[in-house]
């Protein structure tokens, strides 16, 4: 294997502050580099990550993404759990679909594994509020979810006691004299990368509850809606060819509202506390891509799988710059 | 093989680009299928400021004829709009004209569509008409100046095959040199066979090759079944009957007593 030259190789500097810049500061860190994060924005509170659902659900996301998708996604709970104790919520996934599209369940079923079918007796024992709504829905137990902003706020804590640097409103222009890694999402000037453009909707009700993640499916946009502390559900999300990160249209608004309401009339009176579009940096096969090309070293194409699969490449991307750079650390 | 608006067509299967898992499948199964024509949405995907533009890179790249569509327009003048913005970006003046009646089951509103298609004709555009397999509407289509017709087989992602063989082959019947392309509803090879058997030209479809299994497999799949279908049509296929026709002449065999 070639060895680069990177300078002051034990000093990193990595652009972006999202998930896959956070996570992967961590994976550095831990293994004894002095890690700086440069972030141009003035806060993690703009970057594709803070738009996330916070699903960890490999085996849902398997049913439209490759196997390397679930065979790497599964490591992201622990990875979570460990990193952040208390974060993740073990309380599975539940899929369901209205009643005439039933056969889009059965669909979803022969695509994917690690599901149970459940009936509606089931559904009430898990999400009382859901009872009588739905005649049967699959339940994948061993996903997960977590708030991703809290997540991101949290791993900005731990990787600062960890002593790294954070530099936010920094464009990074300045020179560098170690190495420098890219993890800047649709930022980045890399050409392969396209944007999948996302729209997201943050409600506000007391009058039900949900305690797991719960996919609706439709044959046009699969929705999700995400519990979140104090009444909030987070409402997902569209996937559109195009970078445009303006504001979320009337038709998607209509669309992921519909698509709440008919998961439970409750959502009718909720409050629209919030809506965002972010855009999602991808590759043309939709996984993550780690490039050591001399000076060029970046993580990114999370595409819809960011909390899901940084994880694993911010450890895959640790180790193969550890191992570019020659040294033993 | 057909001819579509003067265009020798090499293949008598047309895809789509939505839904697939990704860009790369996407490309992947449209090599593996051998077809020549792409039929684009401009609403959903390129809308917006400079959007969609590195997708349609990757579809530029497929080397293909491109053929946008309004999928999603629910009235004349959106549909035409979209047509023009479609030609604008595009620089084809094929469109695949449909104008959406019903929200639901998407079912083509046909008033609107042939009005749309007359001004879309008269405008320059040559207009592939997704229509339903009512004979007198594709007769008003054929005089608005549409040069291709493409009924239904079904609804538009139902997958359910023809649900109405008789009506289509009263349709080939009754539109002879007309090329006409079934355009929804197809959900399996066999059902892509049994159109094409009754002398349709072409088939339609997106859905069935996007969300199956293994996309690329199902698109070379759907190419042998085209091809299977043609050729059986080609080959003039025997008609059923309802009494046993033994394979092998009895008369003149010898008998043993």
């Amino acid at each position: 294997m070639q060895i680069v030259s990177w300078g002051n190789f034990m000093d990193v500097l990595i652009r972006g502050a999202g998930v896959a810049g956070l996570t992967l500061a961590h994976e550095l860190s831990e293994r004894g580099l002095s890690v700086t994060i440069s972030e141009k924005r003035d806060g993690l509170s703009q970057s594709a990550s803070w738009l996330a659902g916070g699903m960890l659900a490999p085996w849902c996301e398997r049913e439209n993404a490759e196997e390397t998708v679930l065979i790497h996604g599964r490591k992201s709970l622990d990875w979570w759990s460990r990193v952040l104790p208390g974060m993740v919520r073990r309380n599975g996934t539940l899929v369901v679909a209205p009643p005439r599209d039933t056969a889009e369940l059965s669909r979803f079923a022969t695509r994917t594994n690690g599901f149970d079918w459940i009936a509606s007796d089931k559904i009430a024992v898990l999400e009382p509020d859901l009872e009588g709504r739905f005649a049967k829905a699959l339940f994948f137990q061993k996903e997960a979810h977590l708030d991703p902003r809290l997540a991101l706020s949290a791993l900005k804590g731990k990787l600062i006691e960890q002593g790294v640097r954070f530099e936010f409103g920094s464009d990074g222009a300045k020179q560098w004299g170690g190495l420098e890694i890219d993890c800047t999402g649709m930022s980045s000037r890399d050409p392969d990368l396209r944007g999948v453009r996302g729209e997201m909707m943050i409600l506000e009700t007391s009058e039900l509850s949900l305690s797991r993640p719960v996919r609706m499916l439709h044959p046009r946009i699969p929705v999700y809606v995400v519990p979140r502390d104090e009444n909030l559900f987070m409402v997902g999300a569209t996937m559109i060819e195009s970078h445009d990160g303006g504001p979320i249209s009337a038709r998607s608004a209509m669309e992921l509202l519909n698509a709440a309401y008919s998961l439970h009339p409750a959502f009718a009176e909720a409050k629209i506390v919030e809506s965002g579009t972010g855009v999602r940096p991808a590759y043309p096969d939709n996984l993550p891509r780690v490039t050591i090309n001399g000076k060029n070293v970046s993580l990114n194409g999370m595409y819809r799988h960011g909390f899901l699969l940084s994880p694993h490449f911010a450890e895959v991307a640790a180790d193969k710059i550890i191992e570019a750079s020659g040294k033993v650390t | 093989m057909p001819v579509l608006y003067g265009t020798d067509v090499s293949s008598s299967l047309l895809l789509g680009t939505a839904q697939y898992p990704s860009p790369k499948v996407l490309s992947d199964a449209i090599k593996a299928s051998g077809s020549d024509i792409l039929t684009v949405s401009l609403r959903r995907e390129s809308a917006g400021s400079g959007a969609g533009g590195r997708f349609w890179e990757l579809i530029r790249d497929l080397d293909v004829r491109v053929l946008p569509n309004t999928a999603g327009c629910h009235s004349v003048k959106e549909a035409v709009t979209t047509a023009k913005m479609a030609r604008e970006l595009f620089g084809t003046d094929w469109i695949k004209l449909e104008v959406i009646g019903h929200h639901d089951s998407l079912q083509p509103d046909i008033f609107a569509l042939v009005e749309a298609a007359r001004i879309l004709h008269q405008d320059g555009f040559k207009v592939f008409p997704y229509t339903t397999e009512d004979i007198i509407v594709g007769e008003k289509l054929l005089e608005a100046g549409c040069e291709v017709l493409m009924p239904w087989c079904a609804p538009i992602g139902s997958a359910r095959g023809p649900v109405n063989p008789d009506a289509l082959r009263a349709y080939r019947a009754h539109f002879p040199g007309i090329p006409l392309v079934v355009d929804a509803g197809l959900g399996r090879p066999s059902h892509a066979a049994e159109v094409m058997e009754l002398g349709f030209d072409a088939v339609l479809l997106n859905t069935a090759v996007a969300r199956a299994g293994d996309p690329v497999v199902m698109a070379r799949a759907f190419a042998q079944a085209v091809e299977a279908g043609r050729l059986a049509f080609e080959a003039s296929p025997l008609e059923p009957r309802d009494m046993a026709v033994p394979s092998t002449p009895v008369i003149g065999m010898a008998v043993f007593e």
